[in-house]
């Protein structure tokens, strides 16, 4: 008996749900398109997704401020339907469904995170709904033949390869052979880091260069003293460490606290950890991966430059932008070009447009490749000198020459 | 692996400085161990909430720095206001599962974990916060040895409350109505200890107690809102290893674990720390299990 009233119900809520499929349409209303976007606000990442949120808000409202975009000869308004996602991948999917089949959008923006753009990507797939998305680093998103999914950003196993790369020009500048060169790294265990491990280790071949630590810091460890004594010993000339900003924050003070003498320091999250403000002088000379900075030389129309998107940003919400905040901002304007060059709404029409994308943002060039990823756009590395960010790599656009070598500690 | 035991060998002050580092992150483990230690032998709870409790002391410490305060004075605050911060925990939600099954305790424990998780996360946010303590560093054996001095006053500060527990519970009022409940809560009732206070208290005591922890953790280390569970996890083992009734114990079996952690990090790879960290506690508690199947133990 309970079975059959199972049976019952869920075949109604199947009916329903037909219904309610059979009802979406392309979700443009009037002279207004929507796109649906799950982002982080609530849980573990609700600093990051406010970043994200904001980028696309700030993008939106600088379209439409600029008189919309002219798709067939009518102007439309953007508008983007939003929902908390809570940090949590199942309900990241559930609410790409639900913004497909319910709120009829036929396009998405992306969510923040590669484990959260994972769960959605194929269901964004699925249905044909091309997705632009701005905060999923991780190569393995571009592995797996996605037809709809498109990054703005540079994939994770560039973030510190860039480090790398740079070490390997410096010795050969100074007449040094590369493949003398020691590595050594500590990469937090989970996904991101371990795709930067990946780039990090296979840049440090290609270079020649002897990889004599590699430690995979345990996510709940809150302490790295056992690997940077073993630095200490062993005395490498590059020591690489991704974490999080708990792996930057702790990098930056221990290295300090151990009196760890190393030529070159690279982190990633140097600005979510703000090891600056945290820890002053200690953090001089460190390198930091980063997606974007407002001094490089990129401009579109819809901000002018990375400095005045910057400017916009900050006089918007108060603060200076972080690279989250840019690249989704990014992705609103891909997104806007598209709909313009492919002349109307249809999904495919869109997707069409998304894979011939070659322009200039703000934020840096843009031209995917046939996985999705945006291959136009390097990593840049800053480097921290006389308590600011300053760009030291890549050299094209560099506004500084990098510090190298640190001085030992005892010079300091 | 046999790499890094011969590194050890090539540059043995090595094993001073990893037995260092080592000892002084275990002395934090131990303060919040003595935490759930209390509240495991007395109420009969095992307080899964142990490590936000760390973090949120951590925080309060790092508000201070915010207010232009040194986070040094995080150690008494935090613990002031983490001992009402428990208390009121008790009121509402400890009291009504401590007499219980252990597994509802454990459930609303647990509930209250996640619960801080997200209150912390809504005040302070997602990102790691760090205080700066303004102590400086030592240098030893021409400076092959590092010992950080906020380390040393985390350790320092750890053993004193430690001590300063030890007699409390042996010569107060208070403390020999938290042992008399420990021993026997129904005898002590019938006695004319008010055991629901004693309760409070005690359930009090533990979250000052990793209030303090948490105001040294953000001082040496640092806090997130999401990685108070390592404390937990350290706390349950400490107290495991210890036993319930034994706080000099859980002294020496903080430290003990902190120096072993590092060690098997620098040898075996920081990936197998935490694992190396499990496979001691199955041991452990093969051995205890054989040994010592006989003896009962209560808070003494």
């Amino acid at each position: 008996m309970l079975k059959g009233w199972a049976v019952a119900i869920g075949s109604a809520a199947l009916g329903l749900s037909i219904l309610a499929a059979g009802d979406a349409q392309a979700k443009v209303e009037g002279d207004t398109v929507y796109l649906g976007a799950a982002v982080s606000l609530t849980g573990k990442y609700t600093t990051a997704g406010e970043h994200t949120q904001r980028g696309y808000d700030l993008a939106v409202k600088t379209i439409n401020d600029a008189g919309g975009i002219t798709v067939g000869g009518n102007t439309y308004r953007l508008e983007v339907i939003y929902y908390d996602d809570e940090s949590t991948p199942a309900r990241g999917a559930q609410l790409a469904e639900r913004l497909i089949n319910q709120d009829g959008v036929d396009f998405m923006l992306g969510p923040y995170s590669s484990g959260l753009t994972k769960a959605i990507a194929p269901v964004t797939e699925q249905y044909g709904v091309p997705m632009v998305e701005a905060n999923g680093a991780s190569l393995q998103l571009f592995n797996k033949g996605y037809r709809y999914l498109f990054a703005v950003l540079s994939t994770t196993e560039q973030y510190l390869a860039s480090a790398v790369a740079l070490a390997a020009e410096i010795a050969e500048r100074e007449g040094r052979d590369p493949a003398t060169l020691k590595l050594a790294g500590a990469f937090e265990n989970d996904p991101f880091s371990q795709d930067i491990r990946a780039g990090v280790i296979a840049d440090a071949e290609k270079f020649g260069i002897q990889v004599v630590i590699d430690d995979q810091l345990p996510p709940e460890l809150n302490d790295m003293a056992a690997t940077l004594a073993k630095t200490k010993a062993v005395k490498p000339d590059i020591l690489v460490v991704s974490g999080h900003s708990k792996g930057a924050a702790l990098a930056v003070r221990q290295v300090e606290e151990m009196r760890v003498d190393v030529p070159m320091l690279a982190i990633t999250h140097c600005d979510s950890a703000d090891v600056i403000g945290k820890f002053g002088a200690a953090s001089e000379y460190t390198l930091c991966a980063s997606q974007w900075a407002p001094t490089l030389s990129y401009q579109d129309d819809v901000f002018g430059s990375a400095a005045d998107y910057a400017a916009t940003f900050e006089a918007e919400y108060g603060y200076a932008p972080p690279y989250q905040a840019a690249e989704s901002s990014a992705a609103v304007i891909v997104f806007a070009d598209a709909f313009e060059r492919a002349g109307g709404f249809g999904k495919d029409a869109v997707r069409d447009a998304l894979a011939a994308t070659e322009m200039q943002t703000f934020y840096g060039n843009i031209r995917f490749d046939e996985t999705g990823k945006n291959i136009a756009k390097p990593m840049v590395l800053y480097q921290i000198q006389d308590g600011a960010y300053v760009v030291v790599a890549p050299t094209k656009w560099a506004a500084s020459e990098v510090r190298h070598p640190t001085p030992p500690w005892s010079e300091r | 692996m046999a790499a890094n035991v011969a590194l050890l060998g090539d540059a043995p002050f090595l094993i001073l400085q990893l037995l260092l580092d080592g000892l002084m992150i275990g002395a934090i483990f131990a303060v919040a161990a003595y935490g759930m230690a209390l509240v495991w032998g007395v109420m009969n709870v095992i307080n899964v909430v142990q490590g936000e409790l760390v973090m949120l002391g951590g925080f309060i410490a790092y508000q201070l720095t915010l207010w232009g305060l040194s986070p040094l004075w995080g150690v008494p605050v935090a613990a002031i206001v983490l001992y009402f911060v428990g208390a009121g925990l008790h009121h509402v939600v400890i009291r009504r599962v401590a007499d219980r099954d252990m597994f509802i305790s454990l459930l609303a424990t647990f509930g209250l974990s996640i619960l801080l998780q997200q209150l912390m996360n809504q005040i302070w946010g997602g990102d790691v916060k760090t205080a700066q303590s303004g102590l400086g560093t030592w240098f030893l054996l021409d400076y092959t040895v590092t010992v950080s001095q906020m380390k040393v006053a985390a350790f320092g500060g750890a053993i004193a409350i430690g001590a300063v527990l030890i007699i409390f519970l042996k010569r107060s009022r208070l403390g020999q109505a938290i042992r008399a409940t420990a021993q026997n809560p129904r005898a002590a009732r019938i006695l004319g200890i008010d055991t629901n206070r004693v309760f409070a208290a005690t359930y009090g005591i533990n979250a000052a107690l990793c209030g303090a922890a948490g105001a040294l953790v953000v001082m040496a280390y640092s806090v997130h809102p999401y990685i108070g569970l390592p404390y937990t996890v350290r706390s349950f083992m400490i107290v495991i290893v210890a036993g319930l009734g034994n706080l000099p114990g859980v002294i020496v079996a903080g430290l003990g674990l902190g120096a072993a952690e590092n060690f098997a990090g620098f040898i075996l790879g920081v990936q197998y720390q935490v694992a190396f960290v499990f496979c001691l506690l199955v041991v452990i508690l093969v051995i205890r299990s054989t040994l010592l199947q006989r003896r009962r133990q209560f808070l003494k």
